[in-house]
């Protein structure tokens, strides 16, 4: 059968962000698969470089919207690994309760859009109503909707006063009752069983070897969180339970994140009920020369920092990996075979953000070459060499 | 004021176009299409494709692998036809001024004629604007 090609993008009406799929079919079944990003690079690592420490910790909550406390999270976490130092236990609960937050809206927001692409906006439109509830506690607990700007090297640069607390419990018990409704309508309607069971099957090998993380892989059977294996904040202080599902298909990481959302509720109002009284923050003044990791598992899987210091108020390196980059090739395992139909929520099921993992190329106008760093190196001093010689100078190389 | 743009104001249709943005002011625009806000009771309805749109809502610093498509979408948009910039990046390139991968604010692109300050705007905010635009262009008859 002739195999047609087709383009999805870079701007589509289903997609939030802007990126390009080549998917390649032989009549409804899809072959192969092609992904094109690039669309949303800003070149924070590079940038990251050139502002302070304190500086980046805002700069990197701006990779991404959704995961705006996943990366200063980790990043303030490499950069108290290079000194190292422990923040205080009052920093470590009012983290936890921000990054769990988080993961509340995200999940909602991937369950309304998987909604959306499924063609059941009832699902999108009440999944995004409960998700203003949260935002709303996000609001009162550190004044912003989105960017919450919580985090610094060293603890956090807000406190949540005791008077808020009682309120802000109210408000989270409020959403339980529509959360237990929509989780009934997800999980027990047939519609969605028809589009989501045995679609886009993750196998457990395929999750392993390509490296999968976050709910993409724990739907596959893969028990790993980093909130469990390495605990950090005070994910070790609260009971709670890892959700692992076996089959890997779009249905059971739907079911993964409305699951995880009811124990993110748990952690937080335990949190919130036993802050311990102590300072929240070290005031760190210098950042010694080293280098650190941060790893924490944001609501897309595990994201991660790295952080090397020379001993000024600056990074010298900085490098970013995000959930996604990792899931991003379990395409090839899931989609390939799958009808067209079913191509748009497959593509959504690994909770795709795009520009958490804008990496660059650099290439010559025909295309022909990519450019690594010392090329570019290389170039720049034979740009150099030129203006000198144009204007009469000695040669330098 | 022309015929099609006193038209237009009635009913206008939104289109969204994320020039290389966090997500953030992408996902406060979808939230005014959400219960809580829900901006389709004044008659705007997020268009699914730019030729089908009137207001074009930009968003995001901008780089040079997406000003090209910038370009090309809003010569396709049909005239007249009005834009947008919400959110600090796509005012200024806010933060990512210094980018080497930002090289040109949205406005030296293409003409803008709002822009909505915020990182991210609230939805309340991105609605006022879209208000302000349309009650400017009426006063301007």
């Amino acid at each position: 059968m002739a195999k047609t090609i087709i383009p999805i993008g870079p701007y589509h009406p289903l997609q939030e962000e802007p990126e390009f799929f080549t998917l390649t079919v032989e009549g409804e079944r899809v072959v192969a698969i092609d992904v094109n990003v690039g669309y949303n690079h800003r070149g924070i690592e590079k940038l990251s470089e050139s502002k302070t420490f304190d500086q980046s910790t805002f700069l990197v909550e701006r990779i991404c919207g959704i995961c705006s406390t996943s990366h200063p999270f980790a990043f303030t976490r490499a950069v108290e690994d290079i000194i190292p130092v422990e923040v205080p236990e009052r920093a470590k609960f009012i983290r936890t309760i921000i990054a769990e937050g988080e993961r509340i809206h995200s999940h909602l927001l991937w369950l309304g859009l998987a909604g959306h692409f499924l063609g059941y906006n009832t699902v999108f439109m009440w999944a995004w109503k409960l998700r203003e509830e949260i935002l709303d506690v996000m609001e009162i607990l550190s004044g912003n909707r989105n960017n919450y700007a919580m985090f610094k090297p060293g603890g956090v640069r807000r406190d949540i006063k005791s008077v808020d607390i009682p309120p802000v419990i109210k408000k989270i018990d409020s959403i339980i009752p529509t959360l237990e409704m929509l989780k009934k309508a997800v999980i027990d309607d047939p519609v969605l069983h028809a589009r989501t069971k045995g679609i886009g099957v993750l196998s457990k090998e395929d999750a392993i070897n390509f490296g999968a993380l976050g709910p993409t892989s724990r739907a596959s059977g893969v028990a790993r969180d980093v909130r469990k294996d390495s605990p950090y904040g005070a994910y070790d202080k609260v009971q709670w339970d890892m959700i692992v599902t076996q089959n890997g298909d779009v249905f059971d990481k739907a079911v993964i994140r409305i699951l995880e959302t009811f124990e993110s509720i748990k952690i937080i109002k335990y949190c919130l009920l036993n802050l311990p009284d102590t300072e929240i923050d070290l005031n760190l003044k210098d950042i010694p020369p080293g280098e650190g990791i941060g790893h924490i598992e944001a609501p897309r899987g595990e994201t991660f920092h790295y952080v090397r210091s020379d001993g000024t108020n600056r990074p010298v390196r900085h490098k970013v990996r995000a959930p996604t980059f990792m899931n991003l090739p379990t395409y090839k395992a899931t989609i390939i075979g799958e009808t067209i139909s079913d191509a748009t929520i497959i593509l959504a099921a690994i909770d795709p953000c795009y520009c958490c993992t804008e990496r660059v190329a650099v290439r010559n106008l025909k295309g022909n070459q990519i450019y690594d760093g010392q090329d570019l190196v290389k170039l720049s001093q034979q740009k150099t060499e030129k203006i000198r010689e144009k204007n009469g100078c000695l040669k330098w190389i | 004021m022309s015929v099609k743009l006193k038209a237009l104001l009635k009913s206008p249709w939104v289109f969204h176009l994320s020039t290389g943005s966090c997500n953030n002011c992408d996902i406060e625009i979808l939230d005014c299409l959400t219960p809580r806000f829900d901006i389709e009771r004044f008659g705007m309805l997020l268009a699914s494709s730019i030729r089908h749109a009137d207001v074009l809502l930009v968003t995001g610093s901008g780089n040079r692998k997406s000003m090209e498509i910038v370009k090309r979408l809003y010569e396709q948009m049909p005239k007249p036809g009005l834009v947008v910039a919400i959110g600090e990046c796509a005012m200024s390139r806010g933060m990512f001024i210094h980018s080497y991968n930002c090289p040109v604010p949205i406005d030296k692109i293409i003409p803008v004629d709002v822009y909505i300050p915020g990182c991210p705007p609230k939805p309340e905010a991105i609605i006022a604007g879209v208000v302000k635009l349309i009650e400017k262009l009426n006063k301007r008859k």
